[in-house]
């Protein structure tokens, strides 16, 4: 059972507006039968702080990442893990968190990936909630556990691989890192851990549009003409022309990929979760260095 | 020989963690967050003295002193960074007061052995790590001034 979606005028221009509500719309509906409310974070204690009322806590890192290889859980995994949450397969899930949602949107993608129907962005995530002053607790909820059905990820839409990326080149490629990790005077995003890049830049013809920026101040996602003027303006997407997103591990990514798909409409984005800590350390792929998108290079 | 180095402060807060399901290891983490120390007086009009900790993934600054061989780590980070909190405060409550030599002998492992890698994961360990090191290098540094 799906519940209603926020009609809110600012959500109207999306592509998909039914991917997003309001800190209105979910306060008012908190409680209802269908809707659970996931908190994912960057800061893997930031929930225990205090969450939405009723909210349970799933974590990228420790929830959604295999624990040996680098890879998602699988079916069974992800089945025990919502169906341990109490999380239906027809249950609209709102995913809201820290950073403008940018972990949230990484649990969505993730989500998507197991063909999670409804689940959705709370516009603006946990710190315009909180400076709303809206409802926050620290108690846990200890919901049911539910029969969430073993449901086989699909990644061959939204996710891309390695040999993808290289048979992907000559169509558009976004690398949403910041300047200075794309130009290759670093391998790790401003004040963050190395994460063992062997090589700086970015993939040839990569257009930089760092993924902070579809965020307005507040941390909701900017009105679609803005984004419009981003996206299909500046780095030139074309509708109808397949998208490859990417940044360090795929977690920035994943939030524009939550733009281009779910706001702008874009059909047929895949993010890149390897991304540059992969292929930065990969052998004998191109590489280019300084601010420039560079050549898409010949086939080796 | 790892073991033998580890100051008894800091082999306290490993075991006491060890003892604890995973679960419960973060809500011991969190306790060390709500009592990260203040800074003293002294300190408060001073952030110029402090370094970032750049390896942490959110504002996290240290500062060492030594004192007659002793030494003071003191920290700062955000409310809204509880997780990096916690790290600061493990180390300066198990470093704050042990003599030179002793923090010096910590090993620089020690953020992987307090069983977080699972509950935390690893990649969040090494801003504590970060932490231990620029700890170390700042000791060295006033020793040789």
């Amino acid at each position: 059972m799906t519940v209603e979606t926020d009609p809110a005028e600012k959500f109207a221009g999306y592509a998909h507006p039914e991917r997003l509500v309001s800190g209105d719309w979910l306060e008012a509906h908190l409680g209802e039968p269908g809707l659970v409310v996931v908190e994912s974070d960057e800061d893997v204690l930031l929930y225990e702080t205090g969450h939405i009322p009723g909210s349970v806590k799933i974590d990228w890192h420790t929830d959604l990442n295999d624990p040996v290889e680098r890879d998602y859980v699988d079916g069974a995994g992800f089945a025990a893990l919502l169906g341990g949450k109490g999380i239906s397969r027809d249950d609209t899930v709102v995913i809201y968190g820290d950073k403008n949602n940018w972990w949230a949107a990484y649990a969505l993608w993730v989500f998507t990936l197991f063909g999670h129907e409804d689940v959705r962005l709370l516009d603006g995530g946990r710190d315009k909630w909180i400076a709303e002053g809206r409802p926050i607790t620290t108690d846990r909820p200890a919901p049911a556990p539910v029969d969430y059905p073993v449901v086989e990820r699909r990644d061959e839409e939204i996710r891309a691989f390695k040999d993808d990326v290289l048979a992907h080149l000559g169509h558009p490629l976004i690398d949403v890192r910041s300047p200075e990790e794309y130009s290759g005077e670093r391998t790790t995003a401003p004040a963050y851990p190395e994460e063992g890049a062997l090589r700086a830049g970015h993939i040839p013809s990569a257009a930089n549009v760092p993924w902070a920026r579809a965020a307005a101040e507040d941390g909701t996602f900017k009105p679609v003409v803005e984004l419009d003027a981003i996206y299909r303006g500046e780095a030139g997407l074309v509708d109808g022309e397949p998208v490859i997103a990417y940044c360090r591990i795929g977690e920035r990514s994943s939030h524009t990929w939550f733009v281009l798909t779910h706001l702008l409409g874009f059909e047929n984005v895949r993010n890149y979760d390897g991304s540059w800590t992969e292929w930065g350390s990969t052998v004998r792929v191109p590489i280019v260095r300084g601010a420039e998108r560079g050549e898409v290079p010949a086939a080796r | 020989m790892t073991e033998s180095t580890l100051p008894a402060s800091l082999a306290e807060i490993r075991d006491d963690f060890l003892a604890l399901e995973q679960r419960d290891r973060l809500e011991m983490l969190l306790e060390f967050s709500n009592e990260l120390p203040e800074l003293p007086a002294r300190y408060q009009e001073h952030p110029d003295l402090f370094e970032r900790v750049v390896e942490c993934q959110s504002p996290v600054f240290i500062f060492v002193e030594v004192t007659d061989g002793v030494v003071h780590l003191f920290a700062t980070a955000p409310k809204e960074s509880p997780t990096t909190r916690g790290f600061a405060s493990i180390l300066v409550q198990g470093i704050d007061g042990l003599p030179v030599d002793e923090v010096l002998g910590i090993p620089d492992d020690f953020p992987n052995t307090i069983g977080l890698t699972e509950a935390v994961s690893p990649l969040r360990i090494r801003g504590m790590t970060a932490m231990l090191g620029r700890t170390k290098r700042q000791i060295r540094e006033r020793l040789a001034a």
